[in-house]
């Protein structure tokens, strides 16, 4: 049922993705163990850019390209912006009781376990890919469809952005004023 | 064009994005730093996303990309207004332990 | 115009105590007594006419007013029947009501609320004609409990009095008892033949071929639970003696004229469901032979004037049961009618001895009124002679009646009958000669009020002793002369008593009974006249006599085992039931008081520990939704 990659055989496909999905869950464990608020920051980096490394392998270039943008640089920009605004490191960080580190890595577990259950458990039926060779994720046919058929959510997010950024605005004078 | 989920594997596709999404909820649980669990959170979005790109492509569909693409506007929105108020909180109390924000309690 | 006329004779009693109630105080008593009064004179007048036309016509009047429940294939109409028996009793209750309301006007004059008893009279009158003129069993049965409830608030309109309410609470309560047999009668009747009508029952019972008797007998049995509840026989007549801490006029009425007798209205009413089940009809018979001798037997020693009409009253309803269970319903009827002469005339009369000696009713502290209340005597006098049974008297037919039917089917039962109206003239002339012969017995104030009672109390009484006199000749033993079996005839599916020439057996009888009934008298006026006997004091009464003077200590019988078991059993619930439930119930307030005060501490605001129970609760919910339900 579950299609393990023969790495013997594999193709340069497979070997290319097995080595991005290594490099995604590793580097987002280390960002969640490293104790440098800095260190996380820079492997969240590495996570984000092999996520982007998955998407062109999917092929879809026009996803990679504004994820590198918006995950990569502008949020992870904003993430050490940040880090460095409260000077935070090593020391700041608490030590949590055993107890609740305990219930993490529980808790951990049983997610993975029944989240993995539930899709075997529901043995899916996949069928054969389809690939008909028609053109549907290139920049061109995305941009149609999205100036088309999503163009008023596409107007609503440039709102929501242009909220979200007067709300940080107002967030962070506000303090300022009050001082 | 060759589909390269033929080589791949949808299955192996949702098994990565359920272990990273399983990662960012152990982050949320593990960590006490504010910053780290916001890193989290986005680690889940992005196992959601990849997700959603796998299936567009299994699909041969555009909107599963077109919704990513939604997310990641809502996620930047996001990340600007709590880094803000994280910032505030910071100027506040001092710190940005999650466990000493219980003033919300009843 | 038939239908406008019996509305008018339903309603106007209805209206009179719309108005008595609601605006009563304001009229003033003359008013609202007059009021209480033309309304059932209107009644009276209103029956008159169609007594005339169905005395001519002997067409029974059928009204319908409207549909009223329709139950699966059950459907009962609010309806009027107008026939022989309905009217012929619509005339005695308006016409003795109307002489009584008359007789209230004088004898309530002093009471401040005269406007609510004439409202609760008028009420009483109403319910009644609804009760004997209704269509169907449910009708006779709003009617049946609209008496019921007149009756309690009568006995208890002195309701500052602790004993009356009590008596007034204990009448209800017997008649619940009652009523519930006679509610499941009308149930099993329904179920049997889907229909409550009383013609239409007739019709299913006397055209059907094949009846289910077991169920008959049981729907008979049960109404005639109903009927000994209102009729006052045993084991339920208790309440009727006690029924006489109303006014006495209520007393009259109520409690010796008209209400006591819907059971045997009902049973008449019914008498081809009570045909079917002959068994039934020996119970009827025992039950009532019982009760005219244990009531009689109470009635010899009681000194309270009315306490010996109650129970006289008791004892006449017992032989008209009597009469009833042997099949001889229109011989019951016709004893109705004459014991509602006398009887109301010597409740009236006691009533004006009452009056003239302000309260005073016990007859050991009377005696020597014959002077001072001429015409309360010879009315009084009139009356028991009636119900003694002696010739040319109105009773004496009735009663000879009664007891030629019971020697016709049954010696024992005539043996009993016989013994029953011996006692009653023995008590009746008792009573006599104690409250108006020899010397007044009461204090000198009381004898230096004495005073025969006005008008409007004396005229009500002249006229219900002739009619006690003369009520006879409606059904006089001679068949050619026999008015009133003719009249009853197309009620009874039975050929009506046979048509008994008077031979030499009946004639014996008949002598043998009026000598009895002279006996009685002779023994009365011996003990009590020449003698001049005064009964005993309370305490000095010993033997027999006692246990006759406590009522054979059945109130206390059916307290020790009926009360007292109930207030045992309540007693057991209050204490250990109702305890441990109001324990279980505190428990269960206690337990979620505790698991909130510990519950409370779970939210404490730390998110780490929210995130982790979202976590837990999420695999819960998915488990549960994916894996649990395959």
């Amino acid at each position: 049922m579950i299609h393990i990659p023969d790495l013997a055989h594999a193709t340069p496909v497979q070997i290319v993705f097995c080595i991005l999905a290594i490099i995604t869950l590793a580097t987002a464990f280390l960002t969640i163990f490293s104790r440098n608020p800095i260190h996380s920051a820079i492997y969240l980096v590495i996570c984000f850019f092999s996520i982007a490394g998955h998407y062109l392998l999917l092929n879809a270039q026009f996803l990679a390209i504004v994820h590198i943008i918006v995950y990569s640089g502008a949020i992870m920009i904003l993430f050490l912006f940040t880090i460095m605004l409260m000077n935070l490191n090593e020391e700041h960080e608490v030590h949590k009781p055993r107890i609740t580190r305990l219930g993490a890595i529980v808790s951990f577990c049983l997610i993975c376990i029944v989240l993995i259950a539930i899709f075997i458990n529901s043995k899916p039926i996949v069928g054969d890919y389809d690939s008909s060779g028609e053109d549907f994720q290139s920049i061109k046919v995305l941009g149609k469809v999205l100036l088309n058929e999503y163009m008023v959510p596409f107007e609503f997010a440039s709102i929501l952005l242009l909220v979200a950024m007067i709300g940080t605005v107002l967030l962070s004078k506000k303090e300022k004023l009050e001082k | 064009m060759n589909n390269i989920l033929n080589q791949i594997g949808i299955e192996n596709y949702i098994f990565l994005s359920v272990i990273l999404f399983c990662i960012g909820v152990f982050g949320v649980l593990y960590r006490r730093n504010a910053i780290i669990v916001f890193m989290s959170i986005e680690i889940m979005l992005n196992a959601v996303n990849l997700l959603f790109v796998a299936f567009s492509t299994y699909h041969q569909d555009a909107q599963g990309q077109v919704f990513v693409f939604f997310s990641m506007a809502v996620a930047a929105a996001e990340v600007a207004v709590g880094l803000a108020i994280l910032v505030s909180i910071f100027r506040n109390l001092g710190s940005i332990t999650i466990d000493n924000l219980k003033n919300l309690k009843g | 115009m038939n239908t406008n006329i019996a509305l008018v004779l339903v309603l106007a009693p209805f209206l009179g105590f719309l108005i008595n109630v609601f605006f009563g105080k304001s009229l003033g008593k003359s008013v609202s007594g007059m009021i209480g009064t033309v309304s059932v004179v209107v009644s009276f007048v209103a029956t008159l006419y169609f007594f005339m036309q169905i005395n001519n016509t002997k067409q029974p009047l059928s009204i319908a007013l409207f549909d009223w429940i329709q139950i699966s294939n059950i459907k009962v109409n609010f309806g009027f029947l107008l026939d022989q028996l309905s009217v012929l009793w619509l005339l005695f209750v308006t016409g003795i009501g109307a002489l009584i309301h008359l007789y209230s006007f004088s004898y309530m004059h002093d009471d401040e609320k005269m406007h609510s008893f004439f409202a609760y009279l008028n009420l009483f009158i109403f319910f009644m004609i609804l009760l004997v003129v209704g269509s169907n069993l449910l009708v006779l049965f709003i009617g049946w409990e609209g008496v019921g409830l007149c009756s309690y608030l009568l006995i208890g309109f002195w309701y500052k009095n602790q004993h009356f309410n009590d008596a007034a609470k204990k009448a209800f309560i017997m008649n619940r008892i009652g009523d519930l047999g006679l509610l499941v009668g009308i149930f099993i009747i329904g179920n049997l033949f889907s229909t409550l009508d009383y013609v239409s029952l007739k019709t299913a019972i006397t055209g059907a071929t094949n009846l289910n008797t077991y169920w008959i007998s049981i729907a008979a049995f049960c109404l005639f639970i109903g009927a000994c509840g209102k009729s006052a026989q045993i084991p339920l007549y208790t309440w009727l003696p006690d029924a006489m801490a109303g006014p006495t006029p209520v007393s009259a009425l109520i409690h010796a004229a008209t209400m006591v007798t819907a059971g045997i209205f009902m049973i008449t009413r019914l008498n081809f469901v009570f045909d079917l089940a002959p068994q039934v009809q020996t119970i009827i018979a025992i039950i009532g032979a019982i009760t005219a001798l244990v009531a009689a037997t109470i009635g010899l020693v009681q000194n309270d004037i009315k306490k010996v009409l109650a129970y006289s009253t008791v004892s006449q309803l017992g032989l008209m049961f009597l009469a009833l269970g042997l099949g001889a319903y229109e011989v019951a009827v016709f004893h109705v009618i004459t014991h509602a002469f006398f009887k109301a005339c010597l409740f009236l009369g006691s009533g004006s001895v009452i009056h003239g000696l302000h309260g005073e009713q016990d007859m050991r502290k009377m005696g020597g009124l014959k002077k001072a209340m001429p015409i309360t005597y010879i009315t009084m006098l009139i009356a028991s002679l009636a119900i003694s049974g002696i010739p040319l008297f109105s009773g004496f037919f009735s009663k000879d009646e009664i007891l030629l039917v019971a020697f016709e089917h049954s010696i024992p039962l005539w043996v009993v009958a016989s013994i029953a109206s011996i006692m009653t003239a023995f008590y009746m002339f008792r009573l006599m000669y104690l409250t108006f012969f020899n010397e007044f017995r009461g204090t000198a104030e009381q004898k230096h009020h004495l005073h025969e009672s006005p008008a409007l109390i004396t005229f009500p009484l002249i006229v219900l002793a002739v009619l006690a006199t003369i009520g006879g000749i409606i059904s006089l033993p001679f068949p050619e002369y026999n008015w009133l079996n003719g009249y009853l005839a197309p009620l009874f599916t039975k050929v009506a008593t046979e048509e008994h020439g008077l031979g030499s057996t009946e004639y014996l009888l008949m002598t043998l009974a009026v000598i009895g009934g002279v006996v009685g008298i002779a023994i009365a006026y011996i003990k009590y006249n020449k003698q001049n006997t005064v009964p005993a004091e309370d305490a000095a009464i010993t033997g027999f006599s006692k246990v006759l003077y406590n009522k054979y200590y059945v109130d206390e019988i059916y307290n020790f085992v009926f009360v007292k078991t109930i207030n045992e059993l309540s007693r057991f619930f209050r204490d250990i039931v109702e305890t441990s439930l109001s324990a279980l119930v505190f428990g269960f307030g206690k337990v979620t008081n505790e698991i909130g005060f510990y519950g409370k501490k779970v939210q404490n605001g730390s998110i780490g520990l929210y995130l982790f129970a979202f976590v837990l609760g999420l695999c819960a919910i998915v488990s549960y939704l994916f894996l649990a339900q395959q």
